[in-house]
């Protein structure tokens, strides 16, 4: 055994739920001092495997065998694996926000002496495990006060106090910035370096292909492909294909657009941020959007694209600070959510489960949620024409569901997505703001969403399309705007655009 | 078990509070001789309770945007003062007395909205505040001391429906036409309903329901009709039922219902999809008092004299029946309807208790009990639903 490559063999994972097979036999072997990517769509059984290598889902609950640094490990829970050396750093952070730093490190850990907290002790050790990667705060900073990619950072300082073997990312940089994600692949190289194994779930291809070692795809609860590659060469489309089973010539669909006469016309728009009393967030941005016309919105993470769109959507976001609006050559006054939709804006919001959906409602019942008067006759709901509604945009969007009766929290990320957008369509908008409509969403399913971008467009609909992934804009958008620091630098026609040109403007104020 | 699901429709889980109920029904006519199931206790219960009852609804709703109300008690008993001290002191006409206890009513929840709404103050603290101010008013305004109420309201508090038409049927006429009406009311709803959708709904698991809550309708009518000659289903009752009925299609069949749980499910979503949340939290806060005036209003009338002490920990019975109808402390989960089954196993279980000849303090216990063991019951099975 001393010879084994593997830290970790999973052999013949299967794992059942009532009715669902979620694993089939699924075989993950991770080499000792690498970083091992794990790609799927979404539902594809990553998330399960993860878990069930983390002890979520006790040993007998499923079947197959975990090998462990040369041994096989039965985990009954979290804190068997953890003592093992296995850390999980999840998508969505787990940190505390009222707590401090070092209060969170040693959360569950505390250190003692005498039956009292040991105060000292964990500040001293806080201090250096923030060295190792790569942060210099003050150990009783509260989380509250960090940034997202700094939180991530802490949440990887915590597993290592807990001197991990093998630290699993969960869609690591799904939240981050491009600044902060470098940062945190050259830590994932780092701890490389210092014998710590990754393995990391991401849908990120440019990132797999940058930094890791080995791949492993996942689809429809089966292993699909393992193979070692030589980081910085990996083949997107080659992942791409394993990942869906079909080969994607084009990650973007083709499309004409027929841009008409302008129909949205943002002037001189500026706000206030609600808690930083004299900071502007949105400075006299102006912009439009012609019929038919998709525009995109390039900005870096905190750069005010998504505070300018909420509030021209009815001034749901900050303190509005003057600018006009005019639809159709016709100024109106948006003070309220209400009058934007009655208006025809429809704002589809980045983060959707905690601003797109109400998760307890069904399906039928999202759907309509925005448009209530539309299933409304002589006062009451027409429980017949929100089902006939729901029906009907189940079959348009390619909703994948068995009865628009269920629940939306029992919905893939991409299904989710397509209801959320299904409930805009259904307010009948005239101009269609999507903020990072393909955040978290497998490719399959982006690709889908791209085509009901095109669709809506080419019904003569205004829409603006904020993102983060340049390739995304440079491959959907007819115009990029781009924003840095709250205004609007730079537009440029789709074709033009290149990722550097886009970067140059979004990094840095108009006319540098 | 496919059957009886189909029969029932949906979610086979929020009927286990209905089971609960009639076994508690069953248990307690055996234990007490067949006590329980008599015209008179039922009459009894059913005006004994109505006020709880009422706040509930109400209650309901306010759960379900997320918040709570402690003031309902202190405002039911302010609103039933005044009611009394304006027909009695100023001599004014009992109407314009009940007229001026729902003005009361409204102005309170008004006035919890705006904190609420306004100024953000969550709806625990200012209903805290609320029941203070408004049990310290009641006090006030009345020196501590009981004023009678126009004996008009008698009526409203615990009166009877007339008797007419012929003897023969053997009870009273205005409970039969009710139980009636009921029935016709309920084959309409579930055949238009039928129309909607054929397929999840076969015609035999209709006619099986129909069956069945007919036989529920016709047993009540009967046992309510069938009592000591001039009484009937009580007036009371009939007020609860009618308000059961708006506030069910409220919650259900409407725009601002459905608002009520979007706010409560995801107060930021629904702001974003058009909803005006502040505006939902004032009108369910305002709703609210409004019926704990009505709750005042019938309360008074049954005893026939406003106290300073009426309404006192109303609040924690209206709460209770709400979540043992399966509420989500959380917000965004609960209905009319099992909000209304919570407070009949509340109100059945301190009537068979007393029956029992159970003091108030072993009665409260066991409540206590009851209330717990309800929400652990149904947090349990929703987890394991999950599974």
């Amino acid at each position: 055994m001393e010879n084994n490559p593997f830290i970790l063999q999973m052999e013949k994972i299967t794992k059942q739920f009532p009715g669902v097979k979620a694993l089939d036999s699924v075989t993950l072997e991770v080499k000792r001092g690498t970083i091992h990517a794990i790609c799927g769509e979404n539902g594809a059984g990553k998330s399960t495997l993860m878990k069930v290598l983390s002890g979520v889902y006790p040993y007998g609950t499923y079947e197959g065998k975990i090998i462990f640094m040369g041994q096989e490990m039965k985990f009954k829970n979290i804190k068997e694996s953890e003592s093992a050396g296995i850390g999980i750093i999840h998508q969505e952070l787990t940190m505390i926000p009222e707590l401090s730093v070092t209060e969170n490190i040693f959360v569950g850990n505390e250190l003692t002496k005498h039956g009292l907290v040991d105060w000292d002790e964990e500040r001293r050790r806080t201090r250096e495990i923030l060295k190792r990667v790569g942060l210099s705060i003050d150990p009783d900073t509260l989380i509250k006060h960090l940034g997202v990619g700094q939180q991530q950072l802490v949440e990887i300082a915590k597993a290592l106090s807990k001197n991990v073997k093998l630290l699993i990312l969960d869609e690591p940089t799904s939240a981050l910035n491009e600044d902060d994600s470098e940062n945190l692949l050259n830590l994932m190289r780092e701890l490389k370096e210092n014998d710590i194994t990754c393995i990391m779930i991401s849908h990120k291809l440019n990132e797999i292909a940058e930094i890791s070692d080995s791949v492993t795809v996942i689809r429809d609860g089966h292993t699909v492909e393992s193979y070692e590659v030589e980081a910085g060469r990996v083949d997107e489309d080659k992942i791409i294909r394993a990942m869906v089973g079909r080969s994607i010539e084009n990650r973007y669909p083709e499309h004409e657009s027929h841009p008409g006469e302008i129909i949205f016309e943002v002037t001189d728009w500026n706000v206030e941020d609600p808690e930083v009393e004299g900071r502007m967030v949105c400075k006299g941005s102006s912009f439009n959007v012609r019929a038919g016309e998709i525009v995109g919105f390039a900005g870096l993470m905190g750069a005010g694209r998504t505070e300018l769109m909420r509030s021209i959507f009815g001034h749901n976001y900050g303190i509005f600070r003057g600018g006009t609006i005019k639809i159709r050559g016709k100024e109106v006054k948006l003070n309220s959510v209400e009058a934007a939709i009655k208006n025809g804006i429809a704002y589809v919001p980045e983060d959707r489960k905690n601003l797109g959906l109400n998760l307890l409602d069904s399906i039928r019942q999202t759907i309509v949620s925005a448009n209530l008067d539309g299933i409304t006759k002589k006062g009451l709901l027409d429980f017949n024409e929100e089902l006939k509604a729901a029906e009907k945009y189940r079959e348009s969007v390619r909703i994948k569901t068995q009865s628009v009766n269920v629940g939306v929290n029992t919905l893939s990320g991409g299904n989710q997505q397509k209801v959320v957008l299904s409930k805009w369509m259904f307010t009948n908008p005239e101009i269609l703001i999507l903020d990072e409509p393909t955040r978290g969403i497998d490719v399959g399913a982006k690709y889908e969403i791209y085509k009901l971008i095109h669709e809506l467009a080419d019904q003569g609909k205004a829409v603006i399309l904020i993102s983060s992934e340049l390739p995304e804009l440079l491959g959907m958008a007819d115009r990029i705007y781009t924003i840095f620091e709250g205004s609007i630098t730079g537009e440029v026609s789709g074709n033009e655009a290149s990722q550097e040109s886009l970067m140059k403007k979004m990094t840095a104020t108009a006319g540098n | 078990m496919k059957r009886v699901k189909q029969v029932l429709g949906g979610d086979l889980r929020q009927y286990t509070m209905v089971v609960a109920l009639v076994l508690l029904i069953a248990i307690f006519n055996i234990i007490s001789g067949g006590r329980m199931l008599t015209s008179s206790n039922f009459q009894n219960l059913l005006a004994g309770n109505a006020y709880v009852l009422v706040l509930a609804l109400g209650m309901l709703m306010v759960i379900v945007i997320g918040q709570i109300d402690l003031s309902v008690g202190s405002v039911a008993g302010f609103a039933g003062m005044v009611m009394a001290i304006a027909a009695k002191e100023l001599n004014l006409p009992w109407w314009v007395a009940v007229l001026i206890a729902l003005g009361i009513g409204i102005a309170a929840g008004a006035w919890h909205g705006f904190f609420l709404s306004k100024l953000g103050i969550p709806g625990f603290i200012t209903t805290l505040g609320g029941m203070m101010i408004f049990r310290g008013g009641v006090i006030w305004i009345s020196k501590s001391i009981s004023v009678p109420a126009p004996v008009e309201l008698k009526w409203f508090g615990s009166g009877y429906l007339p008797e007419w038409g012929p003897a023969f049927t053997g009870m009273n006429n205005s409970t039969l036409l009710l139980g009636l009406i009921g029935i016709a009311a309920f084959i309409f709803v579930q055949f238009r309903k039928y129309k909607g959708s054929k397929e999840e709904n076969p015609l035999w698991a209709v006619v099986v329901r129909i069956c069945l809550v007919s036989v529920i309708i016709a047993y009540f009518t009967w046992l309510y009709g069938s009592g000591r000659v001039g009484t009937s289903f009580p007036v009371p009752g009939l007020i609860l039922l009618i308000l059961i009925i708006i506030y069910h299609t409220i919650t259900q069949r409407t725009k601002f219902g459905r608002n009520v749980y979007a706010v409560g499910g995801n107060k930021n979503a629904a702001a974003l999809s058009g909803v005006n949340v502040q505006r939902t939290y004032f009108l369910t806060m305002m709703n609210m008092s409004f019926l704990a005036a009505v709750a005042g209003i019938l309360f008074v009338g049954r005893s026939t004299a406003a106290g300073p002490a009426d309404g006192t920990s109303w609040e924690m019975d209206a709460i209770a029946s709400v979540f043992i109808g399966g509420a989500a402390v959380s917000g965004g989960v609960g209905t009319i309807m099992a909000t209304m089954v919570g407070g009949l196993v509340m109100a059945v279980l301190n009537n068979g208790l007393m029956l029992m000849g159970v003091g108030a303090d072993r009665t409260q216990v066991i409540k206590g009990f009851v209330l717990l063991a309800a929400v652990a019951f149904d947090v349990y099975s929703k987890k394991s639903g999950r599974r």
